[in-house]
């Protein structure tokens, strides 16, 4: 039911862990629906120079955390806040539809993160 | 395929046909064919055949041959069971009382009689180790009360219900029970009458039978209503040719399962036994689910804290161990096993269940293996977690 992509990045994550100096973090989900993702991320010069994720959630939860946070490091933060939690999905080979909700978690943390480091870093 | 070696751990989800039994089964599609309702005599030796089977499956619950009705297994005798008995006494009344973890063939059937059908259900709640109070049976029963149905064991977390006391209770109030005991066959002893059953069901595919194929044991005297119109099948109750190579597969794996019963439920108890003990003491934050001692013998059920199960399964899977969970993500919804909910499990600990159910073919080195390779599993998912001791549930 999963594709390889999916599977690939659920066997060996990208990017686990927290940041000690992060510009900014947030975390989304609940445990009663079973699925939490917090994600720390290190901006640059307008520049997200590094990535973290924890989840807790299913297979498809950490395949999407995994691939979203290779899909926004080293991007900007507007091209970032740009990324679709469609482009994830598309990006992992496509995930079951009972499973999709997964994916705008993932486009939910990293919303989370930067608005969290917008906030701490207001421009002007 | 690769081959890797596989270590099968959800039994109560299915089981392994035996060779005895699909040796039995072989004979009746090619050389005796016949449809049981022919006169002639190729027609006689399978009617032969069936009434065998259904001598076997008499034999193993201490009930009568004529009444054991052969069904499409364990959710179709839950259904007619439940149906038929709130369509033939709803002159009585339309009350059914039922407990909060029973299985959905039975649960969503009483959801259907309610909504469609007007009846009241009362769903008794449990304990924390999953068993509905005896006393709880007695005071739900009100003179409308046409049916009380309670499982002989629980799917999931291996609870075993007291059905001789609830049997006593139903008896001496004059209702109508039924019992799924999908779980209980080849596992413990089962008795309809030390029991006071009315009505039992039960499925051949998990005592090592094939899928497909179960029984629904109709007490003498309990008037049904037809499952299905058009033949003379099953006292014409349930039309239709019989499926005669799993009704003789039934006979035979009920057959050897019941008389191998005792030294294979202390073989599962040992091993389960093991199972719980070696997890409980290698691994943090486990809480075993389900009573500790009157549970099934092969059933083990824990919540691994801080991790989802799914994860667990699927990493589990890659290391070759086969087992199932009560997590949403394993279910297609979003909430985790009603069960776990009604023992009183918290969301977040009900999604971290995995059970792990033995059968036949497990082994000593089996439950080795398991316990060497969960530890590091578990660790692996609680890194990658953002749930921890000090930060157990974040809003």
């Amino acid at each position: 039911m999963y594709s390889d992509k999916v599977m690939d990045h659920f066997e060996n994550p990208r990017n686990v862990g927290e940041l000690a100096d992060a510009s900014g973090s947030g975390t989304v989900g609940n445990a009663k629906c079973g699925d939490i993702m917090k994600m720390d991320i290190k901006v640059e010069d307008d520049i997200i120079t590094d990535v973290k994720f924890k989840t807790f959630g299913c297979c498809a939860a950490v395949a999407t955390s995994s691939m979203a946070t290779e899909m926004i490091k080293g991007k900007t933060v507007s091209d970032a806040l740009a990324l679709t939690n469609r482009a994830v999905a598309e990006a992992l080979d496509g995930l079951p539809p009972v499973k999709m909700h997964c994916s705008i978690l993932a486009e939910e943390a990293i919303h989370a993160a930067l608005e969290d480091y917008q906030k701490k870093h207001p421009q002007g | 395929m690769s081959d890797k070696r596989i270590i099968y751990l959800d039994n109560a989800a299915t089981t392994a046909v035996r060779k005895e039994v699909l040796d039995a089964m072989l004979p009746w599609f090619i050389e005796h064919y016949g449809n049981p309702s022919s006169i002639h005599s190729v027609g006689r030796d399978a009617k032969r055949a069936v009434e065998n089977a259904r001598k076997q499956v008499a034999m193993a619950i201490g009930a009568q041959p004529q009444e054991i009705y052969f069904t499409g297994g364990g959710s179709e005798s839950d259904n007619w069971a439940i149906r038929s008995a709130a369509e033939m006494l709803q002159s009585k009344g339309k009350h059914i009382i039922t407990s909060s973890v029973e299985h959905h063939a039975v649960l969503h059937t009483c959801e259907y009689l309610e909504k469609k059908q007007g009846c009241r259900v009362t769903y008794l709640p449990v304990d924390e180790d999953g068993r509905v109070n005896p006393d709880d049976v007695k005071a739900a029963i009100a003179e409308d009360t046409v049916l009380i149905t309670i499982m002989a064991a629980n799917n999931e977390i291996g609870t075993l219900q007291p059905i001789a006391e609830i049997g006593r209770i139903a008896k001496e109030a004059g209702v109508l029970f039924h019992t799924d005991a999908v779980q209980a066959i080849g596992a413990i002893p089962v008795d309809v009458n030390e029991w006071n059953v009315g009505l039992l069901s039960l499925s051949a595919h998990k005592f090592h039978g094939p899928k497909g194929v179960g029984a629904l044991y109709i007490r003498k005297g309990v008037r049904m209503n037809n499952l299905i119109y058009g033949g003379a099948q099953e006292k014409n109750l349930r039309a239709g040719t019989e499926n005669l190579a799993s009704i003789v597969g039934l006979g035979k794996a009920i057959e050897l399962a019941t008389a191998e019963l005792p030294a294979h439920a202390a073989r599962m108890t040992m091993l389960r036994d093991k199972l719980i003990r070696g997890i409980l003491e290698t691994i943090p934050d486990v809480r075993l689910n389900g009573h500790a001692t009157q549970r099934l013998p092969g059933n083990v059920n824990v919540s691994v804290r801080y991790i989802e199960g799914e994860s667990l399964l699927m990493r589990l899977d890659l290391a070759g161990v086969e087992a199932s969970s009560g997590s949403a993500c394993t279910s297609g919804s979003l909430d985790p096993s009603h069960v776990l909910l009604a023992i009183g499990l918290p969301h977040e600990i009900a999604h971290g269940s995995l059970r792990l159910s033995l059968g036949n073919g497990n082994t000593d080195a089996d439950v080795d293996y398991v316990l060497k390779v969960l530890p590091g599993i578990v660790e692996t998912l609680r890194a990658m977690s953002p749930l921890s001791a000090s930060n157990a549930c974040p809003a």
